[in-house]
């Protein structure tokens, strides 16, 4: 049965299309044949991220419109074997994208793939909703600051409400919080929020926590995804929020905490 | 033959009705005092459907003149479209009129519901009731026939929701309420079981219970209802009002009260904030 997993945050710039593409490849890693969807139409960064910006010929417009074939559109990760990206159009409008026609592209690609990931656009316009209708899961993607966890808080909203599983009512939206660019020395000196203040806000389930790294702007204008790094904790925590998505059990939250002595303590007495 | 679309329906409506209460014989008192009553709230009545009950001169032998009262009624945007009670003869004086008849006696719920003066929900800053003194009794009592006691004093912002709510079950929200998300509970009391995020908003007619911290707003009474009140798990709310009576929390709130369990109720004009004692 396959999945589509909305990356959506409300807020702009906290790291979806970073997310995106890293939990897709992370995915495609662990055997999931993959496909990742840009839904921000305009202003397309997934195929930067990924690297393939040179190879798009066709966008999911196209493909909307029924100018050329889904096949034709998708393109091969250069990493993965798995992982195909179906990008956004640089030049068209948002309003663009119907939800007939992302429907219609979502059920062809469940023919064939078993994880479909959208990346949102910020906001809560029509590009995001469209992004998010479909969803079976959404991770949430949050920075550890008061307007970041606010933009979540109502996209959260939004997903139980408005989403096609709401308004069909079938079973919820599956919620994972994503914390991204944590940096636990700024938490401890009380610049910015700790994960247990982000959770007493959201009250949804922690899927994993990114740290705050230089080597992610590195991986971005490389056009790799940051789980491809090496040695780098930013590809250690991406891998994680993989494996708790796939279902590994005691993974340990890593990175919460400046002192890696008390590591193993904070993880038993938090969630 | 293709059928022919049915031309009309015809069903029973629970209708909210004004009654006007007469309570007295003397008509030039009842039209002298109508028209004080009514001078005081303009455009209250328009052309709205009235009652009349005689319950209460149903002794009487003498028969309103009620063409000359529908005339007068009219004139002050009233409709009168029937009576109840009343003895035979006032009611066949009545029905020569053109009144239509109700049946004897209204059924009146059991418990009185407190006053619910129909303003639009507001939040304006210390909504001062608008304190006109009571007139004093008199001949007759305007009331609608599920016994919501219109307080006629009180200016109408909107005309159009003259009719009192009716009471509706509880609305219970089982998840949290996330920012930009507004709840009303119209008509009913609202019971929260999740988190109430920042920049969420509840409304009821009635009461609120909020079993988990409150960060967004709360608004208790939304139509005017001053015996409204909210019980809060944990007090972290932006903004509480009660029947317009509202506070902002803009330094915070007061340490004894931050996070705790609270109630809040109305006296007078004022909002009270109380520890809920476990």
């Amino acid at each position: 049965m396959s999945k589509v997993i909305v990356v959506t945050s409300g807020k702009g710039g906290v790291g979806k299309t970073t997310t995106s593409a890293s939990f897709s490849s992370g995915l495609a890693l662990r055997g999931n044949k993959t496909v990742v969807i840009d839904f921000d139409v305009g202003l397309r960064n997934l195929d930067l991220i990924m690297g393939c910006e040179r190879r798009v010929v066709y966008d999911i417009i196209n493909v909307i419109n029924g100018e050329v074939t889904l096949k034709q559109a998708l393109i091969k990760d250069k990493n993965c074997d798995n992982l195909y990206i179906l990008p956004a159009s640089q030049t068209r409008d948002k309003d663009a994208l119907n939800l007939e026609g992302v429907e219609r592209i979502l059920n062809e690609l469940k023919e064939s793939f078993d994880c479909i990931v959208c990346d949102s656009p910020a906001g809560i316009e029509s590009g995001a909703f469209t992004a998010m209708y479909f969803a079976d899961e959404a991770l949430v993607v949050t920075n550890p600051e008061v307007s970041s966890v606010r933009d979540s808080d109502r996209i959260l909203g939004i997903l139980a409400a408005k989403s096609k599983r709401a308004v069909d009512g079938l079973d919820p939206v599956k919620e994972h919080l994503l914390i991204t660019r944590y940096d636990p020395k700024r938490v401890e000196a009380g610049e910015m929020l700790s994960v247990t203040d982000i959770q007493e806000i959201l009250r949804i389930p922690l899927i994993g926590v990114i740290p705050e790294s230089e080597s992610v702007l590195q991986a971005s204008n490389a056009g790799t995804p940051a789980i491809h790094l090496d040695k780098s904790d930013v590809a250690e925590a991406y891998r994680d929020v993989v494996g708790r998505f796939m279902g590994d059990e005691g993974l340990p939250m890593r990175f919460v905490t400046v002192e890696k002595k008390s590591f193993f303590k904070r993880l038993l007495g938090g969630r | 033959m293709a059928h022919a679309e049915p031309a009309f329906k015809l069903k029973i409506a629970n209708l909210s009705l004004f009654v006007l209460y007469v309570n007295t014989t003397d008509m030039a008192q009842l039209k002298n005092q109508l028209d004080t009553r009514v001078n005081k709230t303009h455009n209250f009545f328009s052309n709205t459907p009235v009652a009349l009950d005689l319950s209460a001169i149903a002794n009487s032998n003498i028969s309103p003149d009620f063409a000359d009262l529908m005339s007068f009624m009219l004139d002050h945007g009233m409709h009168a479209t029937g009576v109840i009670g009343g003895s035979t003869e006032q009611r066949e004086a009545a029905v020569q009129s053109g009144l239509g008849l109700f049946p004897d006696t209204i059924v009146k719920p059991t418990v009185k519901t407190a006053p619910i003066p129909t303003t639009a929900p507001s939040i304006t800053p210390n909504a001062e009731k608008n304190n006109a003194p009571e007139l004093p009794e008199f001949g007759l009592t305007i009331e609608t026939n599920n016994s919501n006691v219109l307080d006629s004093d009180t200016q109408r912002q909107n005309p159009v929701s003259q009719v009192p709510p009716t009471f509706r079950p509880t609305m219970i929200i089982n998840k949290p309420v996330r920012t930009g998300q507004r709840i009303y509970a119209e008509g009913s009391n609202l019971v929260v079981l999740g988190v109430v995020n920042a920049g969420a908003e509840l409304i009821a007619d009635g009461d609120i219970h909020i079993y988990a911290p409150l960060r967004g707003r709360a608004i208790a009474g939304a139509q005017g209802n001053e015996n409204a009140r909210i019980f809060v798990h944990s007090l972290e709310a932006e903004l509480i009002s009660v029947a317009g009576c509202f506070k902002v929390f803009e330094n915070g709130i007061p340490e004894n009260l931050r996070g705790k369990p609270v109630q809040v109720h109305l006296n007078g004009s004022d909002l009270i904030i109380q520890p809920l004692l476990s």
